[in-house]
């Protein structure tokens, strides 16, 4: 993990002409954006830039905006004002480049469907309009469902896999569509510790081919050791940056309030919140 | 083969006589194609959580067949009177329905209520007779002319097509509306069409089974679908089995009942009652999923361990 940390560094852009360090690629930029429903504002204001090939932590109180900013990145909801760039373009122009992975309760599990029938729908696109996906769609689905470990589970009734292999699926759908951003709403939530490292490989392994991955998490332990950056939202920015220099109690406490307890044990800062996914 | 069939004593009373009849003919057909098309557009309904929706569309269309009934009695241009109706249904419900100011539940309670009794109001004012009204509330499918039957076809034909066409999109916004919303799908625009192939399916059912047993005909089916297969294409595919045997076997014994048991029961009340059966069939015994296998999950278990000793052996 922090030689892969280290390897941030000197990504593997080309480097520039005269010699100076390549320039660091914007994946996600968020230019001052408000948003929200109706009148109402879930976010203002939020204005940063967000590194290619990074992965964010995404943390805040519950209602903080976290789902509103995914969508506005996404291209879901148009900002009240300002701007957000995906690679350079509107948000609202991309179909492909950004995938949204929901939270676990957004998704009728009970639904007829199989694994490859869901990693398949990534390839809406490509398959075309009142075309059914054939064989090499197919093929470039369990390609996808192969790179997060599930190719013998395409058969399989999406209902049937646990939540640390669901989650998968969806990431394997996010990889066949060619997604390049990845949008990960609370991915951890219900999932045993075995199933989020296996989870934290694959994030790893996406890293490495330059994938760039925002993340939604509300437990904070994990906040400091497993991201490259750390995005922390109540309603506007309250920090972003590195772990080292954003994950500090009186941040954390300004964006969480009660929501949160702090605690030094051994000369080490606990910082845990008392919400759930919502 | 047909008279091979009917040279048995038994199937030629059962299936033969019947059929002699040109109305039992057009009967059969129309009941063919419209469990065809229910059973298959009612995976969408049941997937999506659709039932009361569907209810409620098949209600909503009396004021149409209703001022089609005064404009020429039994024989006016109901399927057109309820096209119109059903349409116009559809998109109310659908923009009610949007999300927002009022839960869905209750506009749905609105809306179907509302324009059920508008329906009924046209028809007192119209003083329809009581076989007349019986029969635009339940229907009588024994009562199909050949343009009705021609119609039923022609549009269930459309609706099937529509369902193959759009399969892939409609899937997609069915399971994940936030995935068919990033890939630039019409999210709102495909839910409307949706419910304009659910309208039009009420439509050509009104004289099968009239507007109270309409849900029935697009729930029931492939609701025992569910419980026994896990692939959407499957669910339309055994619907739809389900849905054409239900229906034949409810037209025969209705027929059968009246004829020899001087028991009149009403096609559509004997339609829907064989769809009920097979339903709670499937409830108890389904595999994996039935009653009987969710109360007694270990013996399944148990005789696959013993297979696989077996095996071994």
């Amino acid at each position: 993990m922090t030689s892969r940390l280290a390897d941030q560094a000197a990504p593997v852009a080309i480097s520039t002409a005269n010699g100076h360090a390549p320039p660091t690629k914007t994946a996600i930029q968020l230019n001052a954006v408000s948003a929200g429903y109706g009148r109402t504002l879930a976010i203002e204001n939020v204005t940063a830039s967000i590194e290619a090939g990074t992965r964010v932590a995404l943390v805040g109180p519950n209602g903080a905006g976290k789902s509103t900013l995914f969508k506005v990145i996404v291209g879901l909801l148009t900002p009240a004002s300002g701007a957000v760039l995906i690679n350079g373009l509107p948000s609202q122009q991309i179909s492909q480049v950004a995938a949204y992975v929901p939270q676990f309760e957004a998704v009728d599990w009970d639904f007829p469907v199989s694994v490859m029938d869901v990693v398949v729908m990534g390839l809406a696109r490509q398959v075309g309009w009142f075309r059914l996906p054939n064989a090499s769609h197919r093929r470039i689905a369990l390609n996808a469902l192969d790179r997060v470990g599930l190719a013998d589970y395409a058969n399989r009734q999406i209902g049937a896999l646990s939540g640390g292999q669901k989650r998968r699926v969806f990431i394997a759908r996010a990889l066949a569509q060619g997604a390049t951003i990845l949008l990960l709403d609370e991915p951890f939530s219900g999932v045993d510790a075995l199933a989020q490292q296996t989870l934290f490989e694959i994030l790893d392994t996406l890293r490495d081919h330059g994938v760039t991955v925002l993340l939604a998490t509300h437990d904070l332990s994990l906040v400091a050791t497993h991201f490259d950056a750390l995005f922390v939202l109540n309603k506007r920015k309250i920090a972003y940056g590195s772990p080292d220099k954003v994950f500090k109690p009186d941040i954390m406490a300004s964006a969480f309030g009660s929501q949160m307890a702090i605690w030094q044990t051994d000369g080490q800062i606990v910082m845990l919140t008392d919400q759930h996914t919502r | 083969m047909i008279e091979q069939l009917c040279s048995n004593d038994t199937l030629q009373q059962l299936i033969c006589a019947p059929l002699k009849y040109s109305f039992m003919q057009n009967a059969l057909l129309a009941v063919l194609m419209l469990g065809l098309v229910a059973g298959t557009i009612g995976a969408y309904v049941v997937v999506r959580g659709m039932a009361f929706m569907t209810d409620a569309l098949g209600h909503a269309i009396l004021p149409g067949v209703a001022v089609a009934y005064l404009s020429g009695g039994v024989h006016g241009p109901l399927l057109f009177g309820a096209g119109v109706a059903g349409s116009i249904t559809a998109l109310v419900i659908g923009f009610f329905t949007r999300g927002g100011k009022i839960r869905e539940d209750t506009a749905i309670g609105i809306v179907f209520t509302g324009a059920l009794a508008l329906g009924l109001a046209i028809l007192s004012l119209g003083k329809a007779n009581a076989v007349d009204l019986d029969a635009l509330l339940v229907g009588n499918i024994l009562a199909l002319s050949s343009g009705d039957l021609a119609i039923i076809l022609i549009v269930g034909l459309i609706i099937l097509l529509l369902v193959r066409v759009f399969y892939k999109e409609l899937l997609i916004v069915s399971f994940d509306p936030v995935l068919g919303a990033t890939l630039k799908y019409p999210v709102e625009g495909l839910r409307y069409l949706l419910l304009l192939m659910l309208a039009m399916t009420a439509v050509i059912a009104i004289q099968a089974v009239g507007v109270i047993l309409i849900a029935a005909m697009m729930v029931t089916p492939a609701a025992t679908a569910y419980l026994l297969v896990r692939r959407l294409h499957l669910m339309m595919i055994v619907g739809s089995i389900i849905c054409c045997l239900s229906g034949v076997f409810g037209v025969f014994l209705s027929w059968h009942l009246s004829v020899s048991r001087k028991l009149n029961v009403s096609s559509s009340a004997a339609i829907v009652l064989t769809m009920t059966v097979v339903f709670l069939i499937a409830y108890l015994f389904a595999p994996k999923r039935g009653l009987l296998w969710t109360l007694f999950p270990y013996q399944g278990k148990a005789t696959e361990s013993v297979e696989i000793e077996a095996s071994a052996s």
